[in-house]
């Protein structure tokens, strides 16, 4: 008997039944197909601003740090001012991503830009954030061709850009934003082959349950918030 | 693993006397404790999650087979093979025949308790490939030799003094009389050592903490970024899961997420919480060409309908050792397998026997703190005494426990010898202490009094008072 047999079959034999009835298993994929929500907390049901001063609170308090951007435009200035704060090259590998692109990066000349995936020498990365969670101050950082997924590991510093119009009070609303924008190729589904959920930089406490930074992945995490939500903005 | 679980008692006593480790254990669990009780009080739907947790995994067991059969069409579609294994020689032969056809010669690995329960390293490491432990307290630990104390902080019995030998002995590449002034140059060491290995690996191996019907995804979680990078750098992907991973939904998935690292290190949300789904997708710039997924049995699909089904809730947060009484004076080493305190007192014995592991129920108070703080509700209390009467049934207990409780037994179920042999004993106890009000020495009881005395029993026993009591009361009425 074959493992897959084998385990299928002691499970049945154990809830006293053969395979699902048709009508049970019908119901169970209409239950997968409408995936309904559970509870969600009432901490993030919040009006716009006191959401992303929510999601700012939560990534301080999980030791990364936030710079509230007005426009595009003061971006490359504040990337460079970050780097220099930190003593860091201005060298950056930055995701291929059509709104890092769009950035002015010329008004600053000297900062050093190159797109693609993170190398093991990479010191300062700039990721796309797709969206952010303000329940706990997660980053929503699905992969593809435009995010790679090593831009989020490799590098001490990680720098991500974000929208505030896309900072989202629960969990459930960013895998609302990722079902209903993402499409997969490959599964016809939305799920693309791997979605990272961030909270602060990387750490451990398991030298005597001491919390320490940069345990393998980025020291800092610094998120660049583009204030283009005029909702969020206004008791800023 | 070779279990030391029937040497229990031995290894407790031998536990107590190791200052290493009792400095470690008061050091580590005020922390935990501290740290699940803030993160619990800042959530006041907290509770209520317990309730929607247990009801998630209690439907997902109850149609386990539709959800694992509809979670591999999915893991299939997105270019992903299972190897279902009903057990543990299954499951290291499945991993090494991927490793092998990948021409693998070193392994990165997350941190997995199901590779310790399969005892993989040794297995890979006997077919010449060379198996990499990342998660920091599992690297050390494979410096030593050592097996975890703990499903998810494994060489919280390790103090700094041990970090340090070990590296220095490790690392001899590094200066022999190099200073660690901090623990943060510990950690910057392994750090170095390991970046080294992630980049050069040929298969990444992690474990699972859930596994998603809807999607076909395995998804794990850490703080230390480890499980991603060994998942993301090389061209292989092994991810070894058992059965009861299976969850329904992204929305359950985020449901068990909200209780899972609250009641584990009493962080709101780990650092990395990583969904993976399949093989690198053509335009990808990164992440695996293959993506295994090792699907272990290993007595699980038993368990169901019998009295430990409620166990395959477990998500392995250890809030249950956490806060065990047993496990803060004993550690993990001493339960003498893969998992220690009480869900490893109710787990071990399905999967290695209660002949070996008839002990583990046994060390347990019965204080009931571990299903009160266990988030998926777990009876383990409930479980345990299960294991002891399936135990004693199968005359599996030591000769003198067996005829002290038949003879207990016998006189419990006859009240009125219940109650002479009671009067007797109260009398004769009240007797003995009349003058210091306490005993400090009680005869079958050397063991008990030897920490403390037994406070001398008021000469009468609860029903004598009791009776007097009610006739009083009828008098007055």
């Amino acid at each position: 008997m074959s493992g897959r047999d084998f385990i299928l079959s002691t499970i049945r034999r154990n809830l006293r039944r053969g395979p699902l009835p048709e009508d049970q298993a019908a119901m169970l994929r209409g239950r997968l197909n409408s995936h309904p929500r559970q509870l969600i907390p009432a901490r993030s049901r919040l009006p716009r601003p006191e959401q992303v001063a929510l999601f700012i609170a939560n990534v301080e308090k999980e030791f990364g740090s936030v710079a509230r951007l007005a426009d595009l435009a003061a971006v490359p200035g504040a990337v460079a001012d970050y780097l220099a704060q930190h003593n860091l090259p201005p060298a950056i590998v930055m995701a291929p991503h059509p709104e890092l692109r769009a950035i002015p990066w010329s008004d600053r000349p000297l900062l050093r830009l190159h797109e693609g995936r993170a190398e093991g020498s990479d010191q300062v990365s700039l990721q796309h954030g797709f969206a952010a969670i303000a329940e706990t101050g997660t980053l929503m950082l699905p992969a593809g061709p435009e995010r790679p997924t090593t831009i989020n590991l490799l590098a001490d510093t990680a720098l991500v850009f974000l929208r505030a119009s896309r900072v989202v009070g629960a969990y459930e609303e960013a895998w609302d934003l990722l079902r209903a924008e993402h499409h997969d190729a490959l599964t016809g589904g939305f799920m693309p082959r791997n979605v990272m959920l961030v909270t602060g930089p990387s750490r451990t406490a398991d030298i005597e349950q001491t919390l320490e930074l940069g345990a393998h992945g980025p020291r800092r995490l610094h998120i660049l918030l583009l204030d283009d939500d005029e909702a969020a903005r206004a008791a800023a | 693993m070779l279990a030391t679980s029937p040497a229990f008692k031995e290894n407790a006593v031998h536990a107590l006397a190791e200052p290493g480790l009792q400095k470690a254990l008061a050091r580590t669990k005020p922390h935990f404790h501290a740290k699940r009780a803030s993160a619990v009080a800042a959530l006041p739907e907290f509770e209520q999650l317990r309730d929607i947790g247990r009801n998630i995994k209690n439907h997902t067991l109850a149609h386990l087979d539709f959800y694992l059969e509809t979670w591999e069409e999915n893991v299939k579609r997105a270019g992903g093979q299972v190897h279902w294994c009903a057990t543990a020689e299954d499951a290291r032969a499945a991993v090494l025949a991927i490793c092998q056809k990948a021409g693998a010669r070193t392994v990165t690995k997350g941190k997995s308790m199901i590779s310790e329960e399969i005892a993989l390293n040794e297995h890979l490491e006997r077919h010449d490939i060379t198996p990499v432990e990342t998660d920091l307290g599992e690297y050390i630990l494979q410096i030593r030799n050592e097996s975890p104390s703990h499903i998810i902080a494994p060489a919280f019995h390790l103090n700094r003094e041990d970090w340090e030998e070990s590296f220095r002995r490790a690392h001899t590449d590094l200066p022999a009389d190099r200073v660690f002034h901090e623990r943060r140059d510990i950690m910057t060491e392994a750090r170095t050592k390991l970046r080294e290995r992630f980049l050069a690996a040929d298969v990444g191996i992690t474990g699972a903490n859930f596994l998603i019907a809807e999607t076909g995804s395995s998804v794990i979680v850490t703080n230390e970024g480890n499980g991603d990078l060994t998942q993301t750098l090389p061209r292989v992907h092994i991810v070894l899961a058992s059965i009861e991973k299976l969850v329904p939904t992204i929305e359950d998935t985020i449901s068990l997420l909200r209780l899972l690292a609250r009641s584990a290190t009493g962080q709101d949300f780990s650092v990395y919480t990583t969904f993976s789904t399949g093989v690198r997708r053509a335009d990808d710039l990164d992440g695996p060409a293959e993506y295994h997924v090792v699907l272990l049995d290993n007595g699980r699909s038993a368990m169901l309908g019998s009295p430990f089904q409620e166990m395959l809730r477990c998500i392995r947060c250890a809030a249950c050792m956490n806060h065990c009484p047993v496990y803060s004076v004993v550690g993990g080493h001493a339960y003498g397998w893969v998992y220690p305190g009480p869900m490893g007192a109710v787990l071990t014995p399905t999967l290695i026997g209660i002949d070996q592991a008839g002990n583990l129920p046994n060390a347990s108070t019965f204080c009931g703190k571990c299903e009160s703080v266990c988030p998926m509700k777990i009876p383990l209390p409930k479980m345990m005494r299960h294991w002891r009467e399936r135990e004693f049934e199968r005359h599996l207990s030591p000769q003198a426990v067996r005829t002290n409780l038949a003879l207990w037994g016998f006189v419990a179920r006859r009240p009125g010898l219940y109650r002479l042999v009671t009067r007797i004993g109260a009398a004769a106890l009240g007797w003995l202490g009349r003058r210091r009000g306490r005993l400090s020495r009680l005869p079958l009881a050397a063991g008990w009094t030897k920490g403390r005395d037994l406070p001398t029993p008021e000469g009468e026993t609860f029903f004598v008072r009791y009776a007097r009591a009610q006739r009083r009361g009828r008098g007055a009425a």
